[in-house]
């Protein structure tokens, strides 16, 4: 016999019945049910297997602090791992599978690995990481070697791989007070806190309200606390001020009393309705919390304590009071605290048979003595459980005699039968939240735990949170918590009055050892584990948690960490409190990924757009992605290369005409009486010389002598200017700009205003260029003396207004073209139009790239974040007449140091294409990896010098002129025999855009 | 976290950025004194304790603030524009 359903109580519904599937079995429960509550009521004890030894577990929770109970729950292709099935709800149609076995539950392979125990102990994953010192497997071969296996063998459930197709939702709340958890606790502080009339959120985990008093043996005002619970709850919910959320966990308290929840809206639900969110992500921002999160029983680590059929006295009780199932036919109990008798009262009220009490200790109280002689059980006092056994559930126990003083057994074993035993070592305050927030959790001495500590932001805990563990006290200190000025009026509860302190034992170490003792169930981590980490050296409860992962699985230690310290406390002969305790994080249960990216998923990119985008599109551009925006590559025609669609492109450029959309490049208007002196000092050139009308070619450098950004500046009025930055860096640089102004040179007289969206910017280039806007602008002259290198000049162009600034980034005469973003199609296509009869060609960023490293012009590709002005020769750009940002740093030895990388042009020597990212280096094929002393940082074809092309940093770089080297791609097994050049390669007078 | 910007209000640090140590002065631009320049570049002090840091409120005014932030506990117990704390010291 094992467990089973009783034939009455449970809130469960009895009239309907719901089929469900586990392990492809099916069987049935009722709605109310969880799924471990359904499998208990079918006679299933065996639930998974364990994480390193594949031992055979059973549930041995009823909530969230469950550690062994986790399935996978399969929907279609979509699986979840790891639900605990313990808090899963059944509905009909569910499928659920055990984890971690092969190729069944009832027969796993690899259960092998509990004979391999001492190779699995603490440390294990250290060890095999470092391997042995010498021989073929050495350092981390051995590593490699085991991986595949160690990864088949150890962990939890598997992840799914198809998409989830479930809804997910998130939420902002804000709120006066936050209360966790709606035990007898949480109500009477959210009722009192209602009462004053501010807003309340109160947040349960489980589908009910209630906490303790659904499964209490106690009555409130004369009645079943459960409906007293559920009658308080409705009558919160129903106020207008408050929001009662179930199903939901608050798992992160963050800075700034900002906690995050999950809700679980709809994954109970056998048919769900279209597009309601499965889950829902609330991120509460509150006033006050009022943590009333209730406490966690502590299991007793002692040989055999994990196997099916021992659990939780608290859960055993949960089970036949809430569900209605019995979880043996002859359960006992085995504790070090009196809380179990009540246990054992709510047990045998609920019709189950308990017929044996093991006390480590050697009296109790007459209150003890009574419940246990009422519910027929056999008292063993000063006893403790040293030894499990089982077929394939517990079938009995065997007891000796235990002092809990010296932690000695003694006296002759005996056997007891029993098919469920439930143990009890106390119970823990759930401070994770408290703990996350910040505080240092300080142990209590009465009630053998860690209390929530002295509160650092605006919160407070209560109920048994907060170490108060019988619900007349709970409920007087939860009213006070709720409102100082609370008046409620209390109801009356009949208890029975129990001892709330334990006996501080921990673990039961009998001389002979025939069965590991479990502390961490979840991560296999046992007592001996932890003695074994202690004699390696982790003495510090941080080392400990690291070097054997107590608590470190998902159900975060909530029912191993305080056995656990102190086990190590005892170790080390010392207190708990001087062993300390690790600090809790986020999340305190398991949160799916789903739930946090809500529907945030796929591409979350802004996309950017220049005004001429779906010209660009209909005339055949091959667009990409150039920082956020997406830019013509090139306009390809009848099946061209890109190679030969850039070189027809800039061929056209320095032949006659071309025409690129610029827009994207950054613009910042800058105004203000101080706006020259202002320019001197963050570029390295002089700006306050430059007159109106003018635009000049501008440098700046970090505050520590490195290139930031270059551009043009254009002086639009005295006191006005506008700045081009270079498309990627127009947001650090107006950032960048901000910083001086607000934190540095607070007194400057400056606005700065980004304007990159405002103007739409058309670039004509080529020995045409001229000719191109005489035949469209209009209400100006464009020749060279109205308009020379840099100059600026406002016109009409298709009777819309324009500026116009002759500057050359592809080394010919060429002339930028300014007009309102809403006119850059108009504009675009004027000059087209204007440029027609020289056979004007739209070039994209391929033919841009080409022409400016025929000409050695840098871009981001140099201006890395690690060279210099010396570096890419623009040293001459530094002013001597003024300080600028980085003018202190700059010249600094280490940065003029002749072993730099410095900026040079290659020519491809055997017409081979030079792959950008290439190291240059002397021999292609090196037999030992070599030095590379530069990289290639851009690289094309050249139409104007008929040859493969790259600029790059290469060390010593000027003197290497002349030299030749090689370009080696080793990743695409690339070499490619180069002459190193000036950078200048092509008309380094620049007489072609003076002209 | 919560920055309570002067302009916007009360604000999630998300729309904020870290823009430094904001008790380091800048040197004299026309000093070329190496070592105060390498002092104001590159040395960062992390005090446990309370600490004047620049922030960026990007996601709303733009504007620089001076906050004085708890490094332990995060607490923050002063926000200032950032242009009007440096004015005010360097007058």
């Amino acid at each position: 016999m094992t467990s089973s359903r009783l034939s009455k109580g449970g809130r469960i519904d009895r009239s309907r019945s719901i089929r469900f599937l586990f392990d492809g079995k099916a069987y049935s429960g009722h709605p109310g049910d969880t799924l471990a509550s359904a499998l208990l009521a079918n006679g299933i004890t065996l639930f998974g297997r364990s994480f390193k030894y594949h031992r055979p577990r059973g549930v041995f929770a009823a909530g969230s602090d469950e550690p062994n109970a986790l399935v996978t729950v399969l929907s279609g292709d979509v699986r979840e791992p790891n639900v605990r099935a313990t808090e899963l709800e059944i509905f009909d149609g569910l499928v659920t599978r055990s984890q971690n076995r092969f190729p069944s539950l009832e027969h796993d392979f690899l259960a092998v690995n509990q004979l391999a125990g001492p190779l699995f102990s603490a440390g294990f994953y250290y060890k095999t990481f470092m391997g042995p010192a010498i021989g073929p497997l050495r350092g981390t071969r051995f590593w490699m070697f085991c991986e595949k296996f160690i990864r088949r063998a150890a962990g939890l459930g598997k992840a799914g791989t198809s998409p989830d197709p479930e809804r997910y939702e998130r939420m902002n709340a804000f709120c006066d007070i936050l209360v966790v958890g709606s035990g007898p606790g949480g109500l009477i502080a959210a009722e009192a806190a209602a009462a004053t009339g501010a807003r309340v959120i109160i947040a349960e985990e489980r589908p009910l309200a209630g906490g303790s008093l659904l499964a209490s043996g106690e009555m409130i005002d004369g009645r079943n606390p459960a409906v007293w619970a559920r009658e308080k709850a409705e009558a919160l919910a129903s106020l207008p001020n408050v929001r009662f959320l179930t199903r939901t966990s608050v798992w992160g308290y963050y800075d700034g009393n900002v906690l995050t929840a999950v809700e679980h809206v709809s994954d109970y639900k056998p048919n769900r309705t279209k597009g309601l969110a499965r889950q829902r992500h609330w991120v509460i921002r509150t006033g006050r919390v009022i943590l009333a999160t209730g406490a966690f029983e502590r299991p007793m680590v002692f040989p055999g304590n994990d196997r099916p059929g021992v659990m939780l006295a608290d859960a055993m009780r949960r089970y036949a009071i809430e569900y209605g199932v019995a979880t043996g036919s002859a359960v006992t109990l085995f504790t070090n605290n009196d809380s179990a008798y009540d246990a054992a009262r709510a047990l045998s009220i609920g019709g189950v048979n308990v017929v044996a009490i093991v006390d480590v200790r050697p009296d109790i109280s007459g209150t003890c003595r009574d419940i246990a002689s009422v519910a027929g059980a056999e008292l063993l006092l000063g006893h403790a459980v040293t030894a499990t056994h089982a077929g394939k559930t517990l079938s009995s126990i065997t007891v000796q005699h235990f002092n809990a003083e010296t932690g000695r057994v003694s006296g002759a074993p005996r056997e007891i039968r029993t098919d469920s035993l439930g143990v009890s070592g106390g119970w823990s305050p759930a401070i994770h939240l408290a703990s996350q927030a910040g505080g240092k959790p300080e142990w209590d001495e009465d009630l053998q735990a860690f209390l929530p500590p002295e509160p650092n932001q605006n919160w407070v805990m209560t109920g048994s949170a907060a170490g108060y563990m019988d619900t007349i006290s709970v409920m007087s200190d939860a009213a006070t918590k709720g409102s100082a000025k609370s008046r409620l009026v209390l109801p009356a509860v009949e208890a029975p009055m129990l001892d709330s302190s334990p006996a501080p034992v921990f673990e039961i170490e009998p001389a002979i050892k025939s069965q590991k003792a479990f502390v961490d169930f979840q991560h296999d981590v046992t007592a001996d584990d932890i003695r074994l980490a202690y004699r390696e050296g982790f003495h510090s409860v941080e080392h400990l948690k690291r070097y054997t992962t107590l608590g470190m699985a998902t159900d975060q230690g909530k029912t191993s960490n305080v056995p656990g310290l102190a086990i190590m406390a005892d170790v080390r002969g010392i207190s708990i409190p001087q062993a300390g305790t690790t600090r809790f994080r986020p999340p305190f249960t398991p949160v799916s990924l789903g739930a946090l990216a809500a529907e945030r998923h796929g591409d979350l990119r802004p996309h950017r757009l220049t005004p001429m985008h779906d010209w660009h599109l209909a005339n055949g551009a091959k667009t990409y992605e150039a920082g956020l925006w997406h830019r013509p590559m090139i306009y390809s025609s009848h099946g061209e290369t890109i190679e030969q669609a850039y070189t027809r492109e800039a061929k056209a450029v320095r032949d006659s005409v071309g025409i690129v959309d610029v827009s994207t490049l950054g613009k910042i208007d800058i105004q203000g009486p101080d706006a020259a002196e202002f320019l001197d000092r963050v570029y390295t050139n002089m700006f306050s010389t430059l007159p109106v009308g003018k635009a000049r070619y501008g440098l700046m450098l970090r505050e520590d002598g490195i290139a930031f950004d270059d551009g043009t500046t254009w002086r639009l009025g005295e006191t006005q200017f506008l700045m081009t930055t270079t498309t990627a860096n127009a947001g650090p640089v107006m950032q960048h700009l901000e910083y001086y102004l607000d934190c540095v040179w607070p007194e400057l007289r400056v606005h700065l205003t980004s304007v990159t969206d405002v103007w739409a910017g058309s670039a004509v280039s080529g020995p045409k260029a001229r000719a191109v806007l005489e035949g469209c602008v209009t209400g100006t002259k464009v020749d060279n003396d109205t308009l020379p290198f840099m100059g600026i000049v406002r016109g009409k162009i298709a009777d819309v207004p324009v500026m116009i600034c002759r500057l050359s980034f592809s080394g010919e005469l060429a002339y930028e073209v300014y007009c309102g973003a809403g006119y850059g199609v108009h504009i675009w296509e004027a000059l087209l139009a204007a440029g027609k009869p020289f056979a004007i060609l739209p070039y994209g960023l391929e033919a841009l790239g080409t022409l400016r490293i025929e000409k050695g012009h840098v871009t981001g590709a140099e201006i890395d974040g690690r060279t210099t002005a010396h570096d890419l020769h623009l040293d001459w750009m530094l002013s001597k007449k003024k300080p600028f940002i980085g003018s202190a740093m700059v010249h600094r030895e280490g940065l003029k140091n002749e072993n730099r990388l410095s900026l040079v042009g290659l020519i491809s020597l055997d017409n081979q294409s030079i792959n950008g990212g290439s190291h240059i280096v002397t021999d292609p094929r090196p037999r030992e990896p070599a030095d590379s002393f530069g990289h290639v940082t851009a690289a094309c074809y050249s139409p104007a010098l008929g040859k493969y092309i790259a600029l790059a940093l290469v060390k010593h770089g000027t003197s290497m002129i002349g030299n030749r080297a090689f370009a080696t791609d080793l990743l695409r097994d690339k070499h490619c025999a180069v002459e190193i050049v000036s950078h200048h390669m092509f008309d380094a007078e620049g007489s072609r855009m003076h002209g | 976290m919560i920055i309570r910007c002067p302009y916007c209000g009360p604000r999630d640090v998300i729309e904020f950025t870290y823009q430094g140590d904001a008790t380091r002065r800048r040197p004299d631009p026309a000093s070329s004194d190496q070592d105060a320049w390498n002092s104001y570049i590159y040395d960062r002090t992390n005090p446990g304790g309370s600490h004047r840091e620049f922030w960026l409120h990007g996601g709303g005014c733009r504007q620089h603030l001076v906050i004085t932030r708890d490094m332990t506990t995060h607490a923050i117990s002063s926000v200032a524009f950032a242009r009007s704390i440096v004015a005010g010291e360097s007058s």
